[in-house]
């Protein structure tokens, strides 16, 4: 990291009252706009909210461009399908900003089965003095009107409207795990657990499957889609992660079904390691393309690995999130916790590189120096605008004042969604239901 | 619940990989053969977990799909070590040879299949109390319990868990709240449990058991069932409700068997001690909130399991 880690200091840390937090309330998604100036979260309850930067300011120097609720709207709300006797969740399973070209913004919301597109826009001023309407809207008796008059535009409250545009259904059979934008603009794809569907911004009725795994026979299924993202650059590639642990890149120049990959990332399996876990743990997790495309990031359950594009039989590099729950494998296994999906972002320049852990800890590694740090996002042990302390886990042997056990480690408490500012070090981490907004000590 | 304070002494961890390296002066055949029993011990716990997270996974209309996959994956994969050795064999031929009492783990198989348990005439109905029960108490209960074993599981299920009875997680035609109300109804004996909802009455015989085991013939490989999104839930293998029989409380230690096997991690007397020390539920256990929909489930069939 160019930065110590304890020049963090935290700038924002609220959301809602802990107090009252429900289940609908937890944080399932965040993530920055392309110019970071927006920053957006989903929840279970089916909400998105989105933060905008305060503009900084002079007077204030400290600060610096805080981030304040800037809309909330309800963007999925729970349905039932009656042909299966199914609930559909409203939670939002991931959020994608598309690039900015106008003055709106736009992003895609997903949940378990459907995407949408929302525009978000300002506006201040109202039109006046129309003809056939009156100030409500009513149409005016037309005998009463006797002259013309020109409309006119007069400044109001900033009101932020969020309005579905898009609303992409029925396409999936499974639960979509990730949806992409693609550097064409007009193209993004959704992924579930076995099949890849790519859609035009524009068309609500059909897209096209280019990947899908299902077998014939589904008892023969032992691997699934796990995750997918586009190329930053080249429209034409993207690369999807599996169960096993592997990653494909596909091309679609190359057929209009990508089933066959262009390139096939896997580690070998380590003989010394191996347990009845060593599958589930090499599940990945999350799939990332760095800025500039040169490489990959995936994290599965205990390590997040780099991969250059043009090595695939090993990852360049290999992060120990938390090696310590190591030997816990068996007790994760059985109370579910080592099915949870981890996430994983760059920073803007691609040198470090940042997961999530339990106990609301989570990691970040700089990749030039090999440094790592663990640092914890809570109320308890950090007030606003107060520097982060690093935290420790203690493996075994005598533990040391400020390092904690790993046997006291909670859980329940656990960082899966995190994301960095495209351009600064900013941070937003998502811990259960609270958000903290991380930035950079300002000298 | 995994009884607290057994911890074990030093002594005791000669079967553990770990510790058997130049210090412990073990004979070989006999260190050899406590880990191989050991070992086959935490291979047979693990299959049970997996059996019943993935026999869960089936109840629901729509399950997780990557998780139960990787489930059924290490369900694969046991079983291909112990056809290799030859344990999983002699389990199927156990079976074959009808030598498979009521077990009590068979309540999973009650979980996952549409047993109409007011059909079966019941013979000793008892209620059964489960409010104000430590849970490590009743589920001493359930499991002593001997003839009544599967619906007495049954009903410490219904109350604990509310979600069971929520159609949202049900397959759809598959209710087991109402098989419990008729049979409140139908036997006289138990009218002045009704007046608490949370005493249950059930009444079961061995003939109950007896009949789906024979009536399910089904293979090995269905249990792996198909992760089609539909409705009906395939009844479970009797084979493998039989491995179910020996399930060992200690499986909490195979953590350190079953990871540090073919490994050798190298860990000093202390951290042996401390990971031992480790494995006690408090840790673990307290996050039993973080899957708050499967994992009340999961918690009750621990406590099956690990009684």
């Amino acid at each position: 990291m160019e930065e110590e880690s304890d020049t963090r200091k935290i700038n924002n840390s609220f959301l809602r009252d802990h107090n009252y937090a429900t289940e609908a309330d937890i944080i399932s998604t965040v993530e920055f706009n392309s110019s970071g100036e927006l920053l957006a979260t989903g929840d279970k309850g089916g909400r998105v909210v989105v933060f905008q930067r305060e503009q900084e300011s002079k007077s204030q120097p400290q600060r610096r461009g805080e981030y304040n609720v800037y809309s909330t709207f309800q963007s999925h709300e729970p349905e039932f399908d009656y042909l299966k006797s199914l609930e559909i969740e409203e939670k939002i399973n991931k959020i994608k900003w598309l690039p900015q070209q106008n003055a709106a913004y736009f992003l895609l919301s997903t949940n378990d089965k459907t995407v949408k597109l929302w525009k978000i826009s300002e506006r201040d001023k109202r039109p006046e003095g129309y003809n056939l309407k009156d100030d409500d809207g009513r149409i005016r008796d037309p005998s009463t009107i006797t002259s013309l008059r020109v409309p006119v535009l007069q400044p109001m409250d900033l009101m932020v409207e969020a309005t579905a545009r898009r609303v992409f259904s029925n396409a999936h059979t499974y639960h979509i795990n990730s949806i992409s934008v693609n550097s064409d603009l007009q193209t993004y794809i959704s992924t579930d657990d076995l099949r890849v569907n790519l859609w035009n911004l524009e068309i609500t009725d059909r897209s096209f499957n280019i990947v899908d795994i299902k077998p014939a026979n589904m008892e023969e299924l032992t691997e699934v889609i796990t995750s997918a993202e586009f190329h930053p650059q080249q429209c034409h590639t993207f690369a999807y992660s599996s169960s096993k642990g592997s990653i494909r890149l596909c091309d679609m120049r190359e057929a209009a079904l990508c089933d066959k990959h262009c390139k096939y990332f896997e580690e070998p399996e380590d003989p010394s390691t191996r347990s009845f876990f060593s599958e589930i743990i090499s599940s990945i997790s999350d799939v990332k393309f760095s800025h500039n495309g040169r490489y990959l990031m995936t994290r599965d359950y205990l390590t997040v690995k780099v991969w250059d594009l043009q090595m695939e039989n090993k990852p360049l590099e290999t992060y120990q999130v938390h090696d310590y729950l190591r030997g816990k494998l068996c007790s994760l296994y059985e109370n579910d916790c080592i099915f949870d999906k981890f996430e994983c972002v760059w920073n803007g320049s691609d040198s470090v590189i940042m997961t999530g852990s339990y106990n609301n800890f989570f990691r970040m590694f700089d990749r030039n120096t090999k440094r790592d740090v663990t640092l914890e996002a809570s109320r308890e042990n950090s007030k606003p605008r107060a520097i982060l302390k690093p935290r420790k886990v203690c493996v075994g042997g005598k533990r040391r004042k400020d390092e904690i056990s790993v046997d006291s480690l909670d859980f329940s408490k656990k960082i899966l969604h995190t994301t960095w500012h495209p351009h600064e070090n900013i941070i937003a981490v998502a811990a259960t239901n609270n958000l903290y907004i991380f930035q950079d000590k300002i000298n | 619940m995994f009884p607290k304070g057994t911890k074990r002494k030093f002594s005791d961890s000669g079967e553990e990989p770990v510790s058997s390296g130049d210090q412990v002066p073990v004979a070989p055949s006999v260190a050899a053969r406590t880990l191989t029993s050991s070992y086959s011990l935490q291979r047979q716990a693990l299959l049970d977990m997996s059996l019943i997270k993935l026999q869960l996974c089936h109840m629901l209309v729509e399950p997780n799909l990557c998780r139960s996959v990787l489930i059924a994956n290490t369900v694969r994969q046991i079983q291909e070590e112990m056809t290799q050795d030859g344990t999983w064999q002699i389990m199927t031929q156990a079976l074959a040879a009808a030598q498979c009492p009521t077990d009590r783990l068979v309540a999973t198989e009650v979980l996952c299949r549409q047993t109409d348990a007011a059909a079966q005439a019941g013979q000793s109905p008892k209620p059964f109390s489960v409010v104000g029960l430590e849970e490590g108490y009743h589920a001493e209960e359930v499991v002593m319990e001997g003839d009544v074993e599967t619906e007495v599981t049954m009903s410490t299920l219904s109350p604990v868990s509310p979600q069971l009875s929520s159609a949202s997680y049900l397959a759809g035609p598959f209710g087991m709240g109402p098989c419990w109300e008729e049979e409140d109804e139908e036997d006289g004996e138990c009218e002045e449990d009704e007046e608490e909802d949370s005493e249950e009455c059930v009444s079961e015989g061995e003939e109950g058991d007896r009949d789906h085991l024979s009536a399910d013939s089904r293979t090995g490989e269905q249990v792996f069932g198909t992760f089609e999104i539909k409705h009906p839930v395939p009844p479970p293998d009797p084979a493998l409700e039989e491995l179910f029989s020996d399930v060992d409380p200690s499986y909490y230690d195979l953590d350190t068997v079953l990871t540090g096997m073919q490994s050798a991690p190298k860990m000093g007397p202390y951290d042996l001690l401390e990971s031992l020390s480790s494995h006690g539920p408090t840790a673990l256990s307290s996050s039993s909130s973080c899957r708050s929909d499967l994992n009340e489930l999961d918690h009750i069939m621990e406590i099956i399991v690990g009684s």
